[in-house]
């Protein structure tokens, strides 16, 4: 993969550029969260980049770092064909400040991607036109995919029958005592050094 | 009495009107899961549509975090369940890319034709459900009928017709049977008959084509910026297509063309189909001849795939590999790793994060019908009510990808 | 109206509780013209198409009209993971359904949650609405789902309203004991360390 890409955003933007590495092929590149949208009208207005494409945008949680939810923004260029990976890191520990300025207005395709950002990890996007949960209900509260939100607190719409009124058990028989089986979310097993 | 017309302006004899606002779904007969579409109509034209998706938010997300890397697979099926085999073979690829293994030829063979077949099932699905919901009842059956030949290729080979699981990290979970290119080759013509009967149905009806032609056209410039990929794009005359721009596995060594329309309306989003189940099938009958009859599957790397049963039964060192595999997972290296494959739907895309774990961090899909479903308000704004359904129809939204 | 007729047998193969002959009746008037509303959600819609398909033909059982109007059906085939965004619309759907009516689980989704055991699954649609006859699967293969037809038109017959779950035709219990006495009788697994030895070696 050719270094074009990170080469001229590193020259462009300098020290907004935090980090960049080019892992298993794939260009990456950490922006400072106040210049997101500015690299990314860069990234799009410039010809010899010329991304047209927008991928993919998600958060990723790391809840023991600060600023904890990493935003991913994934872009194509059909003419040139190549892509690139632009990550950049809002948030504290209780999600306060995690805003974002909305890339809506280069690329019309992040709409609804931004919208399941926002239902799912909780990153308001500042100049959104319609940002609002897609996924989720509007009753819902909280944001499911924070590694803090447990994978199995349900919060239903419609009461759930009792007993009495269905006549037959409903409840889930436990298949494990409180100590047996695997913990949800396999935090508490040993992580493994990183060179096999 | 003087006659009341000719005191009054145009513009007085308006009778004050609210736009109606109309609800389809969730709930409603076009078969391509569950999605509100809530309308402003003006008459029977359709002033904004707000499509609503999330009914079968499944969180498929969230729970892949809480297994191993191979627990994956069963998640990863019921995503686009019209082509389960291509969803496999697209996180199998993803997490291998992130191990940096590659499998063996025959396995990548083996792949691509599983593959082809599950994207001719996707298209026959796709189409056929399109056609009976304008009423066309009977190639709706001919192409399931023809599909029900792919799902029984599909159960000889991995033993379920819908979802298999069949895709390991580092191969496949069987070798191919030894029936398996006679029963491809025995159906192939078959099924294309199948398609043919349906085409020449369809596709000299006025009313059919009148229902479909510039209903639902999009321009190049909007899909690309809308991130449409996928029949959908090809259709408005852009040529991109992952297997020929990015080859992965061995389309590179393979010969097909990519079907691309002109005017990006339903009718060619609808042609386009036809004529990639068409390249499928020429793309199965070159790898059938290529594809070794023996030699490994999957690859031999210890780190991740399962040892012989018979070795796991006999000796300790198997035992206790098949133990670590089964309770902790596959230790993938890690990192973080974009993977992208051509899905029935357009780039099917695998974002994982790995901690070094055998479980993942972070899997995320990049469902293509999202992207495609997002833009339908657009194409759908200045239609007539009755468009929706073709149009709709086209777009092949599968719930289970859009809301994952 | 179960008092006058109550002598009379029943014929053929109704076995179960006496009902009047106008009961047996109207039962096998209900279990031959079912009209289905297909509440179709997830993957196991794919297996519904596959029962409407010439090859599964649900026609034959009288039940292939889908009506996509509650209040002209009265068979709610659930089919699919319910979320609990979908919850109050089944809910809804059920109600507006006119009595008699009948629900089928169709697939583990329905009947149970299925592995979505999470914050957004409906563990069971059971919990929302009463539901006659669970079909497991996933997706469960036409013919169960058959089974699960022919099973709810038996109930339909007799008026009975316990809920039923398909059975697996081949009982798994019995092919483990099979298979168990199958490897039983390969004598020693020592013994076939030589064979492996050779397969290694070659």
């Amino acid at each position: 993969m050719s270094q074009l890409v990170l080469e001229k955003l590193r020259q462009r933007f300098g020290t907004a550029i935090l980090e960049t590495h080019a892992h298993f092929g794939d260009d990456t590149a950490v922006v400072d969260a106040g210049m997101w949208r500015t690299v990314g009208q860069f990234l799009c207005d410039d010809p010899d980049l010329d991304f047209d494409m927008p991928i993919d945008l998600c958060g990723v949680d790391y809840p023991e770092r600060v600023p904890r939810m990493e935003v991913v923004l994934h872009l194509y260029s059909i003419a040139k064909a190549h892509r690139v990976r632009l990550k950049t890191r809002v948030g504290d520990a209780d999600m306060a400040g995690a805003e974002l300025d909305s890339l809506v207005s280069i690329w019309p395709g992040l709409d609804w991607l931004e919208r399941e950002v926002f239902d799912m990890s909780g990153v308001r996007f500042r100049g959104h036109p319609d940002l609002r949960r897609i996924l989720m209900y509007p009753e819902f509260e909280g944001h499911p995919l924070q590694r803090t939100y447990p994978a199995d607190k349900t919060q239903p719409l419609v009461a759930y029958r009792s007993e009495a009124e269905a006549g037959t058990p409903l409840e889930k028989l436990e298949p494990f005592g409180p100590d047996e089986g695997m913990p949800f979310g396999r935090g508490g097993l040993p992580r493994v050094a990183e060179d096999i | 009495m003087e006659a009341l017309d000719l005191e009054l302006d145009a513009g007085e004899l308006e009778l004050p009107a609210e736009p109606m606002h109309l609800n389809m779904g969730p709930s409603h007969p076009a078969m391509h899961g569950t999605v509100r579409i809530v309308l402003e109509l003006s008459g029977e034209t359709i002033v904004k549509a707000d499509v609503q998706i999330g009914y079968l938010h499944r969180g498929f997300e969230k729970m892949c975090e809480r297994g191993t890397w191979a627990q994956v697979f069963p998640y990863v099926d019921r995503l686009n369940y019209v082509s389960p085999m291509l969803n496999n073979v697209g996180y199998a690829l993803a997490v291998e890319k992130l191990c940096g293994l590659s499998v063996p030829d025959r396995c990548q063979w083996y792949r691509m034709a599983l593959g082809e077949l599950a994207r001719i099932s996707d298209h026959l699905t796709c189409d056929g459900a399109m056609a009976m919901e304008l009423g066309a009842f009977t190639p709706f059956l001919w192409f399931v009928k023809a599909r029900e030949m792919v799902w029984d290729i599909l159960e000889e080979e991995t033993g379920a017709r819908l979802t298999h699981s069949f895709g390991r990290i580092g191969g496949m979970a069987e070798p191919p049977t030894p029936d398996f290119k006679g029963l491809c080759r025995a159906g192939l013509p078959k099924i294309l008959d199948l398609v043919e009967e349906g085409e020449r149905m369809l596709l000299r009806n006025r009313i059919f084509l009148d229902r479909l032609e510039n209903v639902g056209a999009i321009s190049r410039a909007d899909a690309i910026a809308l991130g449409w990929t996928g029949p959908c794009l090809r259709a408005t005359g852009v040529p991109y297509d992952i297997r020929k721009a990015h080859p992965y596995l061995k389309y590179d060594e393979v010969d097909f063309d990519v079907p691309v329309g002109t005017k990006g309306d339903t009718l060619d989003r609808f042609l386009v189909r036809l004529g990639e189940i068409r390249q499928s099938k020429r793309i199965i009958e070159q790898v059938l001849e290529r594809m070794p009859d023996e030699g490994p599957l999957n690859c031999d790397d210890p780190r991740v795939v399962l040892p012989d049963k018979m070795a796991v039964y006999t000796t300790i060192e198997a035992t206790i590999q098949h133990f670590k595999l089964i309770m902790e997972g596959a230790r993938v290296p890690s990192g973080e790793v974009y993977s992208y494959t051509e899905g029935g739907n357009g780039e099917l895309g695998y974002y994982l994060v790995s901690d070094g774990s055998g479980t993942p961090y972070r899997v995320r899909i990049r469902p293509p019908c999202f992207q495609i479903t997002g833009g339908l308000s657009k194409i759908l704004e200045g239609r007539m009510l009755s468009d929706i359904v073709p149009t709709f129809g086209s777009l092949n939204m599968i719930g289970g990808e859009c809301d994952h | 109206m179960g008092d006058v007729n109550r002598s009379l047998a029943l014929q053929g193969s109704e076995q179960g509780y006496a009902t009047t002959r106008l009961d047996a009746l109207l039962g096998w008037a209900r279990k031959y013209s079912l009209f289905s509303y297909p509440f179709i959600t997830a993957c196991c819609g794919m297996e519904f198409m596959a029962l409407t398909s010439p090859r599964f033909d649900v026609s034959r059982f009288g039940a292939e009209v889908p009506r996509f109007s509650p209040r002209q059906s009265d068979l709610l085939w659930v089919v699919g993971t319910i979320s609990q965004r979908q919850g109050p619309v089944l809910k809804r759907i059920y109600e507006q359904m006119m009595a008699p009516k009948w629900v089928f689980a169709f697939g583990t989704c329905a009947a149970t949650g299925g592995f979505y055991d999470n914050y957004t699954t409906v563990p069971g649609i059971d919990k929302i609405i009463p539901v006659d006859v669970y079909i497991p699967g996933c997706p469960p293969r036409p013919e169960a789902v058959l089974d699960g037809l022919m099973l709810l038109q038996d109930k339909i017959q007799r008026g009975e309203r316990r809920p039923g779950v398909v059975k697996p035709r081949i009982d798994p219990a019995q092919q483990v004991s099979e298979l168990v006495r199958l490897r039983r009788s390969a004598g020693d697994p020592r013994a076939l360390l030589p064979a492996l030895r050779e397969e290694k070696r070659s």
